[in-house]
């Protein structure tokens, strides 16, 4: 192919992608979290799973814990944006760190009778899922784990007659005494 | 009567703007009334410390605000109705984001009741405005007002400046509260920009600059941002090191353009010296620029074979185009005098002599070449004829936004920062003339012109009118080639020649439209006229449209044609039809 001729198309770095989760503390104020988001899909950065809530209602702070993909330095770039807005205090690149867990809760819908339904009961006692409604033709598990951990169940589950889904998506902390 | 009757602190969300803006120094606002505002405007009837100029368009304030903020390095402030009139702020607040200038603009809302109810004269104006601001807040409680108000000018005017919004309903501005003059705490504690530089980093860069080869300092907005200190200690850095120094568009009158070390602008329309320099460089000492596409050319081949620092206030600014080797975060005028201190106290500056031989060879080509005429004005030559009578004078320019931008930058030679308002970052059509009345608004007593085109200007035409209100004696001095000549130059160099209305048909009579708004209107078509008009648009003491006739098809040279390296610069001898068309090869792709 020809030399492009605008520099907008240019931008051809094949660095490969990587997925980080970043922990962001952030004043509790109306507007933020749509700051936030804003700031991902203005500058075309992708969103794997968000969560937010307040943790700390005293002083007003939420955090909000994002999981993302993109090149080191479409990562640095995030974490950079993120910083520079007003009522961010901290962004922590928990996947840098290496010494974080991450968890994720979900619900699991199934449908099924006969051999299916005694599968299900098998595998989610296996996953350490919980019962947490169940009728004469259907459960619902609760899982918590890692991402990969509740893909894997639920793939287990759709042929065992998975209805539906609900998850929370990633949330995540650091190991040990510290605070962020 | 209660005691809060008697507390002086207790006033309406109306008077608590006005007093605010007496608190910040403010003494001139641009703004346009309307219905949610008209508590902000009774306020503003009934006192004379805070000037409001009524503009035509609300554009047209904040551009004049921009101009404002610009030429003083204080902050601009604009006062708009809810609605139309905050979405009219959209285009100045991205442009002031962009190009980093400190904006305040307090917008009318609709009662809080009526929010989200699609009232008359409704918008989300926070979730319109909040991508292209620093910050905004909607104000819903009268007693949080004061504290916004605060944190808004505080904002706008700290770390990375930047325009910021507050959207106050009508009911806040009636209701009484509490005010309270500025305090520390009035700002968010998530927020503190960076000011000092790390002492390891600038250790790194001056050992980096004491053994360059070839140095090449390349400076941009930042620097004029930073304020006066910054800009001193960076002509010192250039006299103490004799480095040589580019600059970007934003930052031109930093360093000034009669210094030795100066090697005009980089960049597509930069100079070939400055360009070769910043590609072949073994050292680049970035200072307050962003490596924006427009400098870079192709990413890619940018500077192969250098060390880069790089000294900014924000750190999203770091790596995001170029990777650098010394980043230094933090303002631009306390980590240039570190640095000049650390280089006098520990390091020698290099022998760079055969790097000036090199540059001297490059700036031999005279890359800002132009063949002059006795029977058509070229554009170039305007300017430079403009720059000669208005040379040793007190002056501001502005410009608007294509060819005649582009030429100003190349050949008005600017010695001083805050003295060139142009728009960078957004490339705003109509920019020019609105900051004009800012500038002049600013510097009543100065010369105060906007470099035109014909196209651009009548975008924001109709703030002529404010300009003969007030009497601002601007001077709109118009490149009229009858093109959108940037866009024209585009269509021959990328589309085929084929100028998809790119002409400006049916353009009006500049000097009866002049006259019409009670301004001046001169026009010009020959070369020989040219100094004695110029010279008569310098000493009416009112407005004037200046209709300069020029050559219609000249085009905007040297190039870096977009997606090239600083080295594949097309050179105005070398732009005829076949070499163009090779520069050019394989893309139709417009930028």
């Amino acid at each position: 192919m020809n030399q492009p001729a605008s520099a907008y198309f240019i931008e051809e770095r094949h660095d490969p992608n990587e997925t980080h989760t970043l922990a962001v503390l952030v004043q509790n104020e109306p507007g933020v979290l749509a700051r936030v988001i804003g700031l991902f899909s203005g500058r075309g950065y992708n969103i794997e799973s968000l969560t937010v809530s307040e943790t700390e209602a005293q002083k007003h702070l939420s955090r909000i814990t994002i999981v993302t993909t993109g090149t080191p330095m479409v990562i640095a770039q995030i974490k950079n944006q993120l910083d520079r807005m007003i009522p961010v205090y901290q962004v922590v690149d928990m996947t840098q760190t290496r010494r974080s867990i991450e968890r994720e809760l979900a619900m699991v819908k199934v449908r099924g009778q006969g051999e299916h339904r005694v599968e299900a009961l098998r595998l989610a006692d296996a996953f350490r899922a919980r019962v947490i409604d169940a009728t004469t033709e259907s459960f619902v598990f609760e899982i918590t784990g890692n991402t990969d951990k509740i893909n894997q169940f639920i793939d287990l589950m759709r042929p065992l007659g998975l209805v539906e889904v609900s998850r929370t998506g990633v949330a995540a902390i650091g190991r040990g005494p510290e605070g962020m | 009567m209660s005691d809060k009757s008697h507390d002086p602190n207790q006033m309406t969300g109306a008077a608590m703007i006005v007093r605010a803006l007496i608190d910040h120094g403010v003494t001139d606002i641009f703004g346009y009334p309307g219905g949610a505002v008209l508590p902000i405007y009774d306020e503003i009837f009934q006192q004379s410390e805070v000037q409001h100029i009524l503009v035509r368009h609300e554009q047209g304030a904040g551009h004049a605000a921009e101009g404002y903020a610009r030429s003083t390095g204080k902050p601009g402030v604009a006062l708009v109705t809810s609605g139309p009139g905050a979405t009219n702020m959209v285009t100045p607040l991205t442009d002031a984001l962009m190009d980093s200038i400190p904006l305040v603009c307090i917008s009318g809302q609709v009662p809080t009741h009526l929010i989200g109810n699609d009232a008359f004269q409704e918008c989300d104006t926070v979730g319109i405005t909040r991508p292209c601001t620093k910050h905004n807040w909607l104000v819903r409680d009268v007693n949080d007002l004061a504290k916004v108000l605060h944190e808004a000018f505080y904002v706008a005017t700290s770390g990375r400046p930047g325009p910021v919004l507050v959207d106050v309903p009508k009911d806040v501005q009636f209701a009484t509260g509490t005010y309270h003059p500025p305090r520390k705490s009035d700002v968010h504690r998530s927020y503190a920009p960076r000011v000092k530089g790390d002492a390891t980093q600038i250790r790194k860069a001056v050992s980096l600059l004491a053994n360059a080869k070839r140095p090449v300092i390349y400076s941009g907005g930042g620097v004029i941002n930073s304020g006066p200190e910054a800009t001193k200690l960076l002509r010192e850095l250039v006299e103490f090191t004799g480095f040589p120094i580019t600059s970007t568009l934003m930052g031109l009158g930093a360093y000034p353009a009669s210094g030795k070390n100066w090697l005009g602008m980089l960049g597509m329309h930069g100079t070939y010296e400055a360009n070769m320099t910043m590609h072949d460089c073994d050292v680049m000492l970035c200072v307050g620029a962003r490596f924006d596409d427009r400098i870079t050319g192709r990413v890619d081949a940018f500077s192969p074979n250098s060390k880069k620092i790089h000294i900014d206030i924000d750190p999203s600014s770091i790596n995001k185009n170029i990777r650098v080797d010394v980043p230094i975060i933090g303002d631009c005028g306390n980590i240039l005098g570190d640095i000049l201190q650390v280089f006098k106290a520990e390091a020698k500056k290099p022998d760079i002599k055969s790097w000036w031989q090199q540059i001297a060879q490059w700036r031999a080509r005279n890359s800002l070449y132009y063949k002059k005429s006795n029977d058509v004005i070229l554009p170039q030559h305007a300017i430079q004829s403009l720059f000669e009578a208005t040379r040793g004078r007190d002056t501001y320019i502005t410009t608007e936004v294509g060819q005649h931008q582009m030429w100003a930058a190349q050949f008005y030679g600017f010695e001083e920062p805050h003295r060139w308002m142009t728009s960078g970052g957004l490339g705003t059509m109509g920019y020019g003339l609105p900051a004009a009345v800012g500038v002049q608004v600013a510097h009543p007593d100065s010369l105060v012109i906007d470099i035109a085109g014909d196209a651009s200007v009548q975008m924001t035409m109709q703030e002529m009118s404010t300009a003969v209100q007030y009497e601002l004696p601007i001077k709109i001095f118009i490149l009229n080639n009858q093109y959108m000549g940037m866009v024209r130059q585009w269509q021959q160099l990328l589309h085929g020649n084929r100028l998809s209305h790119s002409y400006s048909e049916a353009l009006p009579d500049f000097v009866k439209l002049a006259e019409a708004y009670g301004a001046v209107g001169l026009q010009v078509h020959k070369p020989g006229d040219l100094d004695g008009a110029i010279k008569e648009m310098i000493s009416v003491k009112r407005p004037v449209l200046f209709d300069c006739r020029v050559a219609a098809l000249e085009n905007c040279f040297p190039m870096i044609p977009s997606g090239k390296a600083h080295n594949e610069m097309l050179l105005p001898e070398q732009a005829n039809d076949e070499a163009t068309a090779k520069a050019f090869a394989g893309g139709k792709a417009l930028v």
